[in-house]
């Protein structure tokens, strides 16, 4: 089927892979701002990831490693974000901050001597005759195992914190950290493992983008991906199946621009390269307004730090 | 295990001890980092914070580091009001790019016109430009209560590529033949932002820096608009029935770091940068985050910060240059200042007990 000289099947297929860093990240994020911690340093979690998958994946010659090794080195690196917010009880905001900057320089301090190569190919999954049904097969049954892993994903964050007692404690951290505290709940322990989880999800889809999507390591390759994960929990009002759809939305428009220019439309590329943003701006504008305060489905204890002072 | 406990009121001694500590432990550190690099730690930490000031050709050193501490404290005041009333812009790297280019395009625009007003009015379109990109996030977040840390930073990117945009495009130099960048500012008098005193580093931009330094001070100190800022930040409950306006307070300290960074901006393309170029900007706007923490949000404990940052940035290039050490060495070592910074400052707000100790003192 092709619309406007786009053909939709593989203008979805590229959405739904483009959308993968994104969703990754997303979807860790929920869960870390649903235990009331605010951890702005996606980026830079997202970077680590990118180069350490990328240098476990080449000098493994194995794209399962990279992912799995982005996915440790992001959850050690959001172990610092962890240590300082709530061992040291600093001021999440400015953390996260340094987390991203000090992401970006490290990140490239440790890339040195990978730019240029390429990295081992994540293939598709074997899906045998499905792969050639018409129009479904080339946009749902030629995808890599990371795409399904970050579908499960969606499914499984949004089981785990609506329908466990995990997710219970979870939420109960974060929409009131002093009541849960009294129930007896090591709030800061498990605000750690929320960080930690979203420190590995955010890592392997790092890991995504420098061994898949572009796929080679460049400094700073991220390129504010990270912060648009950060939008798109949002947008989702810290919803694990609207983060899919806003995922998708914008995965959908990432891809949308270079499609339209292999269809022949002429686009400036500076409008390209900036419309993510602005896009991003412009949604992050309709969900916020209109609803001042806490119907936004912001977690309660959202930023705060728990210092339990008896 | 050792256990806090909360002070009643902020250690003055801490609140000062603090960076001092953060930059002691930098070095400790950064020093392990560079030897594990294969560098002699105690070379590369001389080479960065001793030899610019007082080795070889310290002279040409010490005007480099005012040239890169007059943006940095620039930019740096203005987060400060705006991180002391709890309002976090982080896209002064954005407002810093659009003031270069607005304040630059007035300047183009009357090539090659002599005039002693051609400067001051484009020091006035740049920080305009800055402000009114700051006034984005600004509008958004009091209309329409958009996050304004997320909208300022999306667009760092948008300014960015206006950037491209700027110096492939609309402000190419017409006689470059082809190469992308604008005319350079150096061969144009009445726009250049010359050294006040040759070779000192001294522009217009220092001497800006330290004014608006002094006079941020006395605002947050003496004037009522400080005040607001610091109980905003303080005791967000009191400054409202005190009739603090949120929205007037978003305004002012988005507003006044946007016009900053947008002046910086303009200050650095037609002083030590020369003409606008697609890579011109060079992350002051995000190092002077770190600034505004290092001189803990006061306008002239940042004047000091600046100046150490910019030493960093001296010293880390010779570093680059003599010792062959790579350049994201100094963005690393520029993080872990501000992790340590955030780390120790739990110093200032709370003390470290014993937890048998604090028993005992419960007990009696």
């Amino acid at each position: 089927m092709i619309i406007g000289g786009i053909d939709i099947a593989v203008l979805f297929a590229s959405l739904m892979v483009g959308s993968v860093p994104i969703l990754l990240a997303a979807l860790g994020e929920t869960v870390v701002e649903r235990s009331g911690v605010l951890n702005l340093g996606v980026e830079g979690m997202m970077i680590i990831g990118a180069v350490s998958g990328f240098i476990a994946a080449v000098q493994l010659d194995n794209p399962v490693a990279g992912f799995l090794a982005g996915a440790v080195c992001g959850a050690l690196f959001s172990l610092i974000f962890a240590a300082l917010t709530q061992g040291l009880l600093a001021n999440q905001v400015a953390t996260g901050l340094a987390l991203t900057l000090f992401g970006i320089g490290i990140s490239s301090l440790a890339g040195q001597g990978y730019n240029g190569i390429k990295p081992p190919a994540t293939f598709a999954l074997p899906m045998g005759p499905l792969r050639d049904i018409p129009f479904l097969g080339p946009m749902l049954f030629r995808h890599d195992w990371v795409v399904w892993f970050s579908l499960f994903m969606v499914a499984a964050v949004w089981f785990v914190l609506n329908r466990t007692r995990a997710g219970l404690i979870i939420r109960a951290v974060g929409e009131s950290h002093e009541a849960a505290h009294a129930l007896g709940y090591k709030v800061n322990r498990i605000r750690l493992l929320c960080i930690l989880f979203g420190g590995a999800m955010a890592g392997m889809g790092g890991a995504y983008i420098s061994l898949v999507r572009v796929p080679q390591w460049t400094d700073n390759m991220t390129n504010g991906v990270g912060w648009i994960a950060l939008a798109i929990v949002v947008f989702a009002s810290w919803r694990p199946g609207r983060v899919l759809v806003g995922a998708w939305l914008f995965g959908g428009l990432m891809v949308l621009g270079p499609n339209l220019q292999a269809a022949g439309y002429r686009i400036p590329v500076e409008y390209l390269s900036m419309a993510p943003y602005l896009i991003t701006i412009v949604v992050l504008v309709v969900m916020s307004s209109g609803r001042r305060g806490r119907a936004t489905g912001a977690p309660a204890a959202l930023g705060q730090n728990f210092h339990a002072s008896r | 295990m050792l256990r806090l406990e909360k002070r009643p009121n902020p250690s003055v001694f801490w609140l000062w001890a603090t960076p001092v500590l953060a930059v002691a432990l930098t070095m400790v550190v950064g020093g392990l980092l560079f030897a594990a690099l294969g560098s002699n730690p105690v070379t590369v930490i001389r080479t960065i914070f001793w030899d610019p000031l007082f080795g070889a050709n310290a002279g040409y050193f010490r005007a480099q580091l005012l040239i890169k501490a007059a943006p940095l404290i620039l930019i740096a005041i203005g987060l400060a009001m705006g991180f002391r009333a709890g309002i976090w812009n982080i896209g002064a790297e954005g407002q810093y790019i659009i003031g270069a280019v607005v304040g630059a395009s007035v300047g183009l625009a009357v090539y090659p016109t002599e005039n002693r007003l051609i400067f001051p009015a484009m020091v006035l379109a740049g920080a305009f430009g800055g402000w009114a990109w700051a006034m984005i996030p600004a509008i958004l977040k009091t209309r329409f209560n958009t996050n304004e840390i997320l909208v300022s930073l999306m667009l760092v990117y948008v300014a960015e590529a206006i950037l491209a945009k700027a110096a492939l495009g609309f402000l190419r130099n017409p006689e470059g033949m082809g190469f992308p960048g604008s005319r350079n500012f150096s061969s144009y008098p009445a726009a250049r932002n010359f050294d006040l005193i040759e070779r000192t580093g001294l522009h217009w931009g220092g001497v800006t820096a330290l004014a608006v330094a002094v006079a941020a001070y006395v605002l947050l100190t003496r004037h009522g608009i400080g005040f607001q800022i610091r109980l905003a930040g303080q005791a967000p409950r009191a400054a409202r029935f005190h009739g603090v306006s949120p929205t007037r307070l978003v305004v002012f300290c988005l507003g006044l770091t946007g016009a900053l960074a947008g002046m910086a901006g303009l200050f650095e393309a037609t002083g030590p940068g020369g003409q606008i170029t697609e890579n011109f900007a060079s992350g002051y706007g995000f190092t002077a985050i770190i600034v505004a923490f290092l001189g803990r949000l006061n306008p002239l404990g940042i004047v000091l910060a600046g100046f150490m940052m910019a030493l960093t940035y001296v010293g880390g290039s010779l570093a680059e240059s003599t010792m062959n050490l790579p350049a994201a060495s100094i963005q690393v070592f520029q993080g872990m200042l501000l992790f340590f910074l955030l780390g120790v400052d739990v110093l200032t707000n709370y003390r470290v007990r014993r937890p048998s100790g604090a028993a005992k003192g419960a007990e009696a």
